[in-house]
């Protein structure tokens, strides 16, 4: 007889990648393999951290989606200042990155686009503390022939406008919904997505009208969407913590990696793609 | 020497089963199950099963005919292809459906263009991913049993003058029935299981795409307890399905 053969489920990055949108998620997912990548000039002067404790081994680094790209980049810089260490990635929404880790998932640093969801796993014991390193705030993205002419906030309420939103225990989608309540519209989106690069994902497939996603994933994706930028006064915005986790198998390099991230070397990788000083 | 790995395969299949028994919070059940948003989440997916069902006996069974009666060149190919929807991940099924019937799909786009018509984050949408993972059961299920089937009867009933469809209706479907009935069922749970296909073509909304699997993947985030409830909804519904296959599964030597 036949038996199905049931893929598991992978989270919504699996589609931008399956379909070769996200080259970025793609090889961040594999992890890095210690290429020389394209480390600053100033990567080992004195504003980078102190490398008193020799590190080395594999550092699990697990980061918000909309992290993609510059962590991807500070990865390779860290593995180019620290050589014979390898940076795994691995990115999601921060609420699912949250339960993984809480579920005992082996991870050194967990980065997240939210404290509420930092703070989960600071409850449950898997962090100590957590330092604070962006601020990201929302844009709207449009496919590039804007069909349904989005321009602002209140058109995403109008009927017949597809939007796709991050669902809201999601930090791209509590955020979102706050810039909604700020602008006093009601939105009814016809998808609710697993993280912001699904979201945003859709939007560049041309599949829904808008999207609302971080200033920073307009920026990634180049000219595959359009950016509507929300007025500051109806805007908002979210913190990203980051830890070095309790049961972190390398300690050490979780440490380095987390104060490289601090770094003014690591705040100019993420001040490059967009992010703001918190 | 045999035992034993046999009871660690047996462990490990019911262990997780279990576990999701003695994790379930029997207290709060009814009151989580009877939550309007898990009641959205069990009819939008019982509707949906039962439409892919539907659509899969309207055009599934006429397929597996012509699979198992008509022979031209080429048909060991066309039943290959008929089948790749059980080996290929559902998820590349879902993208591979975006493509087609997308906004900006190889036909989606004409669809929209001429009829205003846009499939994905639609109810008809989670119909058409959950058939395209689901009907290829039916299809193989219903296929073997005609390949198996009596064909003297059929022969027999057009020698007396019955036509080609009368013979259809009145012999070949109640020598096949029992397995158009498994091949039925089969195609139902698979549908009801359906995740990949279908969270990748029609996405994730309460009450219009969101299904039991996806709803049970979300809860699992914010609301573990909504996740297991959920799970033993499922679970229930797979051993209803063993026990109305059980004439066929449960009884050795007369296997699909």
């Amino acid at each position: 007889m036949v038996r199905a053969i049931r893929a598991i489920a992978p989270r919504g990055t699996a589609i931008a990648a399956a379909l070769g949108m996200g080259v970025v998620l793609a090889t961040a997912g594999c992890g890095s393999s210690g290429s020389p990548g394209t480390a600053l000039g100033s990567t080992t002067s004195a504003s980078a951290p102190s490398s008193s404790a020799p590190i080395s081994g594999t550092v699990t680094v697990f980061a918000a989606a909309s992290l993609t790209e510059a962590f991807t980049t500070l990865a390779h810089q860290f593995e180019a200042a620290h050589p014979g260490v390898t940076v795994k990635l691995n990115f999601g929404a921060s609420s699912t990155l949250a339960q993984q880790i809480n579920q005992g998932a082996p991870a050194d640093v967990f980065a997240s686009a939210s404290p509420t969801n930092m703070k989960q796993v600071v409850d449950a014991g898997g962090a100590q503390s957590s330092t604070t390193f962006v601020k990201n705030v929302m844009e709207i993205a449009v496919p590039p022939s804007n069909p349904a002419q989005v321009t602002g906030v209140a058109d995403l309420a109008k009927s017949g406008v597809k939007v796709a939103l991050c669902q809201p225990q999601v930090p791209c989608g509590a955020v979102a919904a706050k810039v909604f309540a700020n602008a006093n519209v009601t939105v009814k989106p016809v998808t609710l997505e697993q993280d912001v690069k699904s979201t945003l994902t859709k939007v560049e497939l041309n599949e829904v009208d808008a999207g609302v996603v971080y200033v920073t994933d307009v920026r990634a994706a180049g000219t595959k969407v359009k950016g509507i930028p929300i007025p500051t006064d109806v805007n908002a915005s979210t913190e990203y913590p980051i830890a070095t986790l309790t049961k972190a198998p390398n300690t050490a390099g979780a440490q380095a990696f987390v104060a490289y991230v601090l770094s003014d070397v690591g705040q100019q990788v993420l001040a490059a793609d967009g992010f703001a000083s918190p | 020497m045999i035992a034993a790995p046999a009871l660690v395969g047996f462990a490990f299949l019911l262990v997780p089963l279990v576990a999701l028994l003695i994790r379930a919070p029997w207290h709060g059940l009814a009151s989580l199950l009877s939550d309007h948003s898990v009641l959205t989440a069990l009819r939008l997916s019982l509707e949906c099963a039962t439409a892919a069902t539907a659509v899969s006996l309207l055009v599934g069974v006429p397929l597996a005919w012509v699979l198992a009666r008509v022979r031209f060149p080429g048909i060991q190919v066309l039943r290959a292809l008929v089948t790749l929807p059980l080996v290929l991940p559902p998820v590349v099924g879902g993208v591979a459906l975006l493509l087609a019937f997308g906004r900006q799909g190889v036909l989606g786009i004409y669809l929209d263009r001429w009829f205003g018509v846009t499939l994905p984050f639609t109810t008809p949408g989670v119909i058409m991913a959950e058939t395209f993972v689901a009907m290829p059961f039916l299809i193989i299920t219903v296929e073997g049993a005609l390949r198996s089937s009596d064909r003297g009867l059929e022969d027999a009933a057009a020698t007396l003058g019955a036509s080609r469809v009368a013979v259809f209706f009145h012999v070949t479907l109640p020598l096949i029935g029992p397995s158009l009935l498994a091949g039925a069922v089969l195609c139902w749970a698979r549908a009801l299981g359906e995740f990949g296909a279908t969270i990748t073509f029609a996405g994730n909304y309460p009450g219009t795409t969101q299904t039991m699997p996806l709803a049970v993947y979300n809860a699992l985030q914010t609301d573990p307890e909504t996740a297991i409830a959920l799970g033993l909804i499922l679970l229930v519904a797979a051993v209803a399905v063993l026990a109305a296959l059980r004439d066929r599964w449960l009884r050795p030597n007369t296997g699909l």
